[in-house]
């Protein structure tokens, strides 16, 4: 089984959060920048699991973003991926990316091509809708548990009021979302591995441009909390009906 | 601006989210709109209060197979001339909207928070500690909306209900089973929401959490760790990692109030925490603290909501 992960650069979850250029921009100054949690976590531990089960085939990373993801991408390998590709490009937008990825991937043959189910600095959950489109496959978002037997996919996703059991024919599209499976932390000779494996980069496509970032926010500052005496606790729900308005 | 809007209407009644994206697209519009929807729902005439004139339906799709749904939505938007279409952010409008964007090179709005500005729509970034505005270029624009971005409308008559004739091809998605978890309120579309954390020391301690929830008619929810020691099911989880939620209220019991989780919770309009740790950071977030043992304070909280409803 051939398995392509979509592997983003987000800032680490703690990193302060502000912009420049006239907010503009976001400020990178002193944050640490991790694989995206839903990336690492899931999709790529998972599409590692089912090539362990099945014995056989490859796990490709696919990056697209500056040199400066490289670091990022070879955490990706340590954590066992065969190898990473990284497309030259800077992300601007999620048709973008998708476009991107798709022309890398779209004469290799993948069985499976998984993404997060949301880069969490973007928080779009765009990006493999678009791909599985552009590539004409099935798409099955926010994926919380995935089996596959016999050239079909299994996969379990929460749906209001419950769990659904799908099943789809390969290739095919998924986003990985909480649930199938267990972060892995890289070991010393993975670490070592990564060093030698291949980290291909290839030039952009070229792609289309219909939408952009034109600037950013930060939420208005809370005003001052009121504090209620413990022996009184009551007296909040009385306060959340009479003064807050929101019971 | 022609406006189409898809929406998922296969459950009992109509969803609150769907009638705020009919109520969305209607706005966007400046009159009524056609809707779209799939299965076997009844009652879809009563769209028409958020703004349908129209409701074309596609009884055949059961499985939200994106790639049936996405030649639905691009015919009847050809059809009706629509080059906006308004989706929810949703599990369903994240299976669909980002095909149907890529398919007509549509710039996508995932996730507006409020009508836009000019060309430019706000949405939530950072998971939730920022907000963006974007700008969409494209002539063809694709929005989902965010549950509890806009009050739902309730002025208009009834919609006409049409049935899809056409030919969507065969379904590549199948559903084999739906297993039904507790009746509650789903989270994200929830208004009131009651969330617990370690701080409850044990699963055993939740019947009094789902108590106040319950004389509330809020939801449940809880931090990440509950999820992971499996004290809590997995779709209760809020925060950056989890879902992100945007209620009127939320309550937060034994909750520290890390920043991973705050992330997914602080866009709610009032928030409430309780904690035996005057130090606790989620203080700084709140609009209503109380320093106390949870396992003190909420059967005098459940007491007064019972005192309230009581009342009404
Ligand atoms: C990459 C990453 C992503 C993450 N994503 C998320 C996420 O999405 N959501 C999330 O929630 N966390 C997330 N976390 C974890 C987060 O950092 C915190 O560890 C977590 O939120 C803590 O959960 P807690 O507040 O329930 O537990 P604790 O931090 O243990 O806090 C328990 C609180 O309960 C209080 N308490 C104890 N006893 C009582 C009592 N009797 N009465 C009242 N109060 C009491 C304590 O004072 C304390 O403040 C993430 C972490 C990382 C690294
Ligand atoms: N620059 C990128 N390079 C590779 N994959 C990406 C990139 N951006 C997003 N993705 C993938 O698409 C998923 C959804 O991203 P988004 O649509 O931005 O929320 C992420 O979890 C990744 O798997």
């Amino acid at each position: 089984m051939k398995i392509l992960v979509l592997l983003s650069q987000v800032p680490d979850t703690t990193a302060r959060i502000a912009f420049t250029n006239g907010n503009t921009q976001f400020d990178a100054n002193g944050v640490t920048f991790i694989v995206n949690p839903y990336d690492e976590w899931y999709a790529l531990v998972r599409a590692l699991e089912l090539k362990e089960a099945a014995g056989a085939g490859s796990v490709t990373t696919i990056t697209v973003g500056g040199a400066d993801t490289d670091a990022t991408i070879r955490k990706g390998l340590a954590i066992g991926a065969d190898e990473a590709v990284r497309v030259d490009a800077q992300p601007t937008e999620a048709l973008q990316v998708a476009e991107q990825v798709v022309a890398y991937a779209k004469d290799k043959g993948f069985d499976l091509i998984i993404a997060g189910k949301e880069t969490i600095d973007h928080n779009g959950g765009q990006v493999g809708g678009m791909v599985a489109e552009l590539l004409d496959l099935p798409y099955i978002a926010l994926a919380s548990k995935l089996d596959v037997a016999a050239g079909k996919a299994t996969i379990e996703r929460d749906v209001p009021g419950g769990v659904e059991v799908l099943e789809a024919s390969l290739p095919l599209v998924l986003s990985a979302a909480k649930g199938m499976a267990e972060q892995r932390i890289p070991n010393m000779r993975g670490i070592m591995a990564a060093r030698t494996k291949p980290l291909t980069v290839i030039p952009a496509a070229t792609t289309d441009n219909v939408a952009s970032t034109t600037s950013f926010e930060l939420p208005p500052a809370k005003g001052a909390v009121k504090m209620i005496p413990a022996d009184e606790a009551g007296k909040l729900i009385e306060l959340l009906h009479s003064e807050a308005k929101v019971i | 601006m022609s406006v189409l809007v898809f929406i998922d209407t296969r459950g009992e009644k109509l969803p609150k989210a769907a009638q705020e994206a009919v109520t969305y697209a209607s706005k966007l519009a400046g009159g009524p709109v056609t809707a779209v929807t799939f299965g076997g729902a009844s009652g879809l005439e009563a769209l028409g209060a958020q703004g349908a004139s129209k409701v074309v339906v596609a009884r055949g799709v059961q499985a939200v197979d994106g790639q049936q749904l996405t030649k639905l939505v691009t015919e009847v938007a050809a059809k009706e001339g629509a080059n906006t279409i308004v989706f929810v952010h949703d599990g369903t409008g994240k299976s669909v909207a980002p095909r149907v964007a890529a398919k007509l090179k549509a710039g996508h709005v995932a996730g507006a928070i409020a009508l836009p500005e000019g060309d430019k729509f706000k949405r939530n970034v950072f998971s939730g500690k920022a907000q963006a505005w974007l700008q969409v270029s494209s002539a063809t624009k694709v929005i989902s909306v965010m549950p509890n971005s806009i009050p739902v409308g309730k002025d208009g008559g009834n919609a006409t209900v049409e049935e899809y004739s056409g030919d969507l091809g065969p379904a590549r998605i199948t559903v084999k089973e739906v297993r039904k978890a507790g009746a509650g309120v789903p989270l994200p579309e929830a208004e009131l929401v009651v969330s617990a954390g370690r701080g409850m020391k044990g699963p055993e301690n939740w019947g009094m959490v789902e108590e106040l929830a319950k004389e509330l008619g809020a939801a449940t929810a809880c931090s990440r760790p509950v999820a992971d020691m499996h004290w809590r099911p997995h779709h209760e989880h809020v925060g950056q990692t989890g879902v992100a939620i945007r209620p009127n209220l939320y309550i937060a019991i034994g909750i520290s109030g890390a920043i991973q989780h705050l992330a997914g919770v602080n866009q709610s309009k009032v928030i409430c925490v309780i904690n035996n740790d005057p130090e606790a950071p989620f203080f700084k977030a709140a609009d209503y603290g109380i320093v106390g043992d949870a396992f003190q304070v909420l059967p005098k909280l459940v007491e007064a909501a019972k005192k309230l409803n009581a009342e009404r």
